[in-house]
């Protein structure tokens, strides 16, 4: 048994179980995109809440770029363990073995955009006319614009320009075959509110978004943490041990860490509720122009 | 940058915690009135925006040369509003104050894309309206104000922007809220309407004070906006409780999820199931969080019943003694949002609640002229048009009326073909429906219908309700209205509270519970006066709104008429025409509505009459020129009603 919300949480979370009942009832093959990071964690918790005493009638699905933290695989497999959900991952590098994809080369080459081939893939592998993210409004200007009900042509598009206007509470998810659904219950919530959420309901977290000690590489103005994925330190790297935390813990080639003393919620929130930097920030792939999230959404990206 | 980082409150930003309220709210205006830059003014002076964010709108706008921090670009978010400059898509903002947190919904002013305006009206609780001081009150601006009204929005806040423009001047913006006002006497619903001098562009008045025009003593706009009263919307009223779906885990379980959208329900409560009208009682309330003895509106649950009905996605749930008509007949105001127009005779599909159902639009009563406000005859609507419909769904459905509760009140039209969201409905009135009924009551159609004897009487069907404390003045001004109705061949029916209560309402006394049954009966006699032709005359004390509301809610809503009968207390004691307020001060008789009971005076009545300026016969002369002015009455010398009964 967890804590029952109140104020603006219990309102958000309210609204979240209606979305996430309505994708129940409109669709027959849900999926959550699930990464192991905090949004898909409170979007799965959510979920569990709103079928509650029954199980989550979706399934998971992770996209893997193999460019991934350790701790949050570990986190992610011990999460749904401990939930009792299914969860199917599917790799990017299949999608590059199989030559449906290419790998984008250079020192700051990134398999963020070659997800979107696995993911719809994925989508269409597992016939499914639904897909929740946890994608939230606030963390990008195009975002701000997409419906709760996002409809995807039969190529997996977006068409910002051609939206189905939403209305009241109502949604409406009516499809052609081979049309899908990406739909975003935590839309209205913001970075702030997920970890205040978090906070109230005690959810666990991957360790990697507290602060922490850690062995960090400067490269285009980002702290890159070492992994497999990032390969070993060139001679030129301008390399130190900091005080680190991540605000997002995706694939590790260009997801920031940044210095901070934050090892408790309580500090993440105290954080946030000052922070200088959108948490999207710390992500080379959103700034390469500035236009970036706007292209990849309408090509299916998440 | 032509202001310094201001923040909103101390060094360290918005202070988090989760108690704060949440405030949804539009912005509303014409092109180039700086809605964008408005908003972005709102997030950069609340210190909403990240330095990324900045450094990103800093460099573009360097590069674009335009001299100035271009803070439109921090919200135009598709590639083609940068390009074109103008805002084609709602958007939605998040700010939080020390005091609150809100939810912008940013909608975009130019004609064609009206469908965003009222999309973002659906949810929001207060609505901005953005006027350019420089260039004054457009038709966009009428019109913006018009959609939040229809959309249910009671409260508008006129923010006349670009006040560096025209020199700060206090005489420019007094004469555009004095010109609004006059306008907005015409809208209806509205509740609070606030003014507020600002520039976006410089940063005044927005959330900072400023000197340059501290002629204005009011509140700033972040000021407003932190007091403006919210999310009571759904709070009032019956419970309703729209199916979701049915969870059924294991052969021990079976419960229906959904959220309670207005009202509230405790364990152990008498519910009827809609639109089948199977009763029993709610055993149990639960949740993840646990179960709950009772669940009040905005809350998602799960409930399960003492018996097991046959409930599924799409009923609606109500206390039994309080429940939605049923009906398969509506009017409603639709608002058309797809390029292909409306066809009557035409199968859509309604989604309503969580119910679809087939619907087919039998006939357009009138469309908006939105310039204008004025009706005018069509037979289809075309996109961005907003209308007057009469509906038939495939079978009967429970709802309510969107002004008495707008979760149960509206719909959207989806064209089977395109699988588009092809129009938003808000609806006003049943056309065929039996209310609560009696257990085996069959619903039997008037054998002549109300527009018949509309036709022969010469003039429409309307109730007038008077209320107002003991000795304001109701039954005299009723009373002298009868006769000067009769006088002019009016078909009319006079209610009055003592007489009512000397035998209809006989067994009644005057507790709360009392007061309002005596009121359910006295509006549904007024009702079926209605439904016979006659101007109804009700004069009732009804202290409580939520009873007058009922009571408005079963009339349509260009046919009822409020009357604030009003005196102030101490002259109605002097006058106290049968001795009440003495027997209440000797404790003869109880608490009286308004000296020492509950009085909840009208907030937006069609009519106000102050009875220590007017005789009553002055006030029913007045009324009668409401009547002939809202096309109830023909005018004086005419035979004929002016238009054809709707």
């Amino acid at each position: 048994m967890t804590r029952r919300s109140r104020g603006h949480l219990a309102e958000l979370e309210n609204e979240a179980i209606w979305i996430i009942r309505e994708v129940g009832a409109w669709f027959e093959r849900p999926v959550i995109l699930f990464s192991g990071g905090k949004d898909s964690i409170v979007l799965t918790w959510l979920a569990r809440k709103a079928f509650h005493p029954a199980p989550i009638p979706f399934s998971l699905l992770h996209i893997d770029t193999g460019h991934n933290f350790p701790e949050t695989i570990e986190f992610r497999d011990r999460f749904v363990r401990d939930l009792g959900l299914d969860l199917m991952v599917r790799f990017v590098q299949t999608s590059i073995d199989e030559g449906r994809v290419r790998e984008e080369e250079g020192t700051n080459g990134s398999r963020n955009a070659l997800q979107t081939v696995t993911l719809l893939d994925g989508l269409e592998e597992l016939n499914a006319d639904a897909a929740l993210g946890g994608a939230r409004r606030d963390e990008e200007k195009a975002r701000a614009k997409e419906r709760v009900f996002s409809h995807r042509n039969r190529f997996g598009q977006w068409d910002p320009r051609n939206q189905r206007p939403e209305l009241w509470m109502l949604f409406n998810g009516r499809r052609q075959p081979g049309e899908h659904f990406r739909v975003f219950p935590l839309s209205n919530w913001t970075e702030l509110d997920i970890w205040q959420y978090i906070q109230h309901q005690e959810i666990p977290v991957p360790a990697l978004y507290l602060a922490h000690d850690r062995e960090v590489v400067r490269r285009g103005g980002t702290l890159l943490a070492r992994t497999e994925a990032t390969g070993p330190w060139r001679p030129d790297d301008d390399v130190s041990v900091r005080r680190v935390r991540f605000r997002t813990v995706g694939d590790a080639t260009c997801t920031g860490a940044f210095e901070s003393d934050a090892d408790t919620i309580e500090a993440i929130i105290r954080e946030t509720g000052t922070a200088r930097v959108t948490e999207r920030g710390g992500r080379t792939d959103d700034r390469r122009s500035e236009a970036a999230m706007e292209d990849r959404k309408r090509a299916g990206y998440f | 940058m032509t202001t310094p980082l201001a923040p909103a409150s101390e060094d360290t930003g918005p202070v988090p915690t989760s108690q704060v309220e949440l405030l949804r709210f539009t912005t509303a205006g014409s092109v180039d009135d700086g809605k964008s830059t408005l908003i972005g003014r709102l997030l950069h002076d609340t210190r909403s925006i990240f330095e990324d964010q900045l450094e990103q709108v800093e460099g573009v706008s360097r590069r674009r040369g335009t001299g100035e921090l271009d803070l439109a670009l921090l919200t135009d978010g598709l590639r083609d509003e940068r390009e074109q400059r103008i805002t084609i898509d709602v958007a939605y903002r998040y700010f939080a104050t020390p005091k609150r947190r809100f939810i912008i919904a940013d909608t975009p002013g130019h004609l064609q894309y009206t469908r965003n305006m009222v999309t973002g009206a659906s949810t929001a609780q207060l609505a901005v309206i953005l006027i350019d001081a420089s260039r004054g009150i457009l038709t966009q601006s009428r019109r913006h104000a018009f959609i939040s009204t229809l959309l249910g929005i009671s409260h508008l806040v006129v923010a006349v922007n670009k006040m560096d423009l025209v020199g700060y001047r206090r005489e420019v913006f007094h004469s555009i809220q004095a010109e609004f006002r006059n306008f907005a006497q015409g809208l209806e619903g509205v509740r609070t309407l606030s003014f507020v001098p600002i520039s976006a562009l410089k940063g005044d008045h927005v959330v900072e004070r400023s000197r340059r025009m501290d002629w204005h003593e009011g509140p700033t706009l972040l000021e407003l906006l932190e007091i403006a009263e919210a999310g009571t919307r759904r709070d009032r009223g019956a419970f309703r409780f729209p199916v979701q779906s049915v969870i059924r885990p294991n052969a021990n379980f079976r419960g229906y999820a959904g959220t309670v959208v207005s009202g509230s329900i405790a364990a152990g409560d008498q519910i009827v199931v809609l639109p089948s009208g199977e009763t029993t009682a709610i055993h149990s309330i639960e949740t993840a969080d646990g179960p709950l003895e009772s669940a009040e509106a905005g809350l998602a649950v799960v409930l399960t019943t003492h018996h097991e009905l046959d409930i599924s996605r799409g009923d609606l749930i109500s206390h039994a003694q309080d429940p939605p008509p049923v009906g398969s007949r509506l009017a409603g105001d639709l608002c058309w949002m797809d390029r292909e127009p409306l066809e009557p005779g035409r199968t859509y599909l309604l989604l309503h609640a969580t119910r679809q159902i087939q619907v087919r639009v039998d006939r357009i009563v009138h469309r908006v002229e939105i310039d204008s406000l004025g009706h005018e005859e069509a037979d289809t609507l075309g996109l961005n048009e907003i209308g007057r419909v009469e509906l038939s769904t495939a079978a009967p459905f429970a709802f309510d009326l969107y002004r008495t509760n707008p979760a149960t009140g509206s719909f959207v039209l989806v064209d089977l073909r395109t699988n588009q969201t092809a129009g938003a409905g808000m609806i006003r009135r049943r056309l065929d429906t039996v209310r609560r009924v009696s257990p085996g009551a069959v619903w039997q159609e008037a054998a002549v219908p109300q527009a018949a004897r509309e036709s022969r009487n010469g003039h429409l069907a309307a109730v007038l309700w008077l209320t107002g404390i003991s000795g304001a003045g109701k039954s005299s001004i009723a009373r002298d209205l009868e006769r000067l109705l009769f006088r002019r061949g009016i078909q009319t029916a006079l209610l009055d509270g003592d007489r009512l209560r000397h035998g209809l309402s006989g067994d009644l006394g005057f507790s709360d519970s009392d007061r309002a049954e005596n009121l359910r009966r006295s509006g549904e006699v007024a009702r079926i006066l209605f439904d016979h032709g006659a101007i109804v005359l009700a004069a009732f004390i009804s202290p409580r709104r939520a009873d007058r509301e009922r009571v408005r809610g079963l009339i349509p809503p260009e046919r009822f008429f409020e009357v604030h009968v009003h005196a102030p207390l101490e002259v109605a004691r002097a006058r106290d025409p049968k001795g009440l307020y003495r027997r209440e001060r000797e404790g003869a008789v109880g608490s009286l509505p308004g000296s020492r009971g509950l009085w909840e005076p009208p907030t937006a009545p069609e009519l106000l009459i102050d009875t220590t300026r007017a005789t009553p016969a002055e006030a029913a002369r007045s009324i009668v020129v409401r009547l002939e002015e809202a096309g109830i009455l023909p005018p004086d010398s005419a035979q004929h009603p002016r238009r054809e009964p709707s």
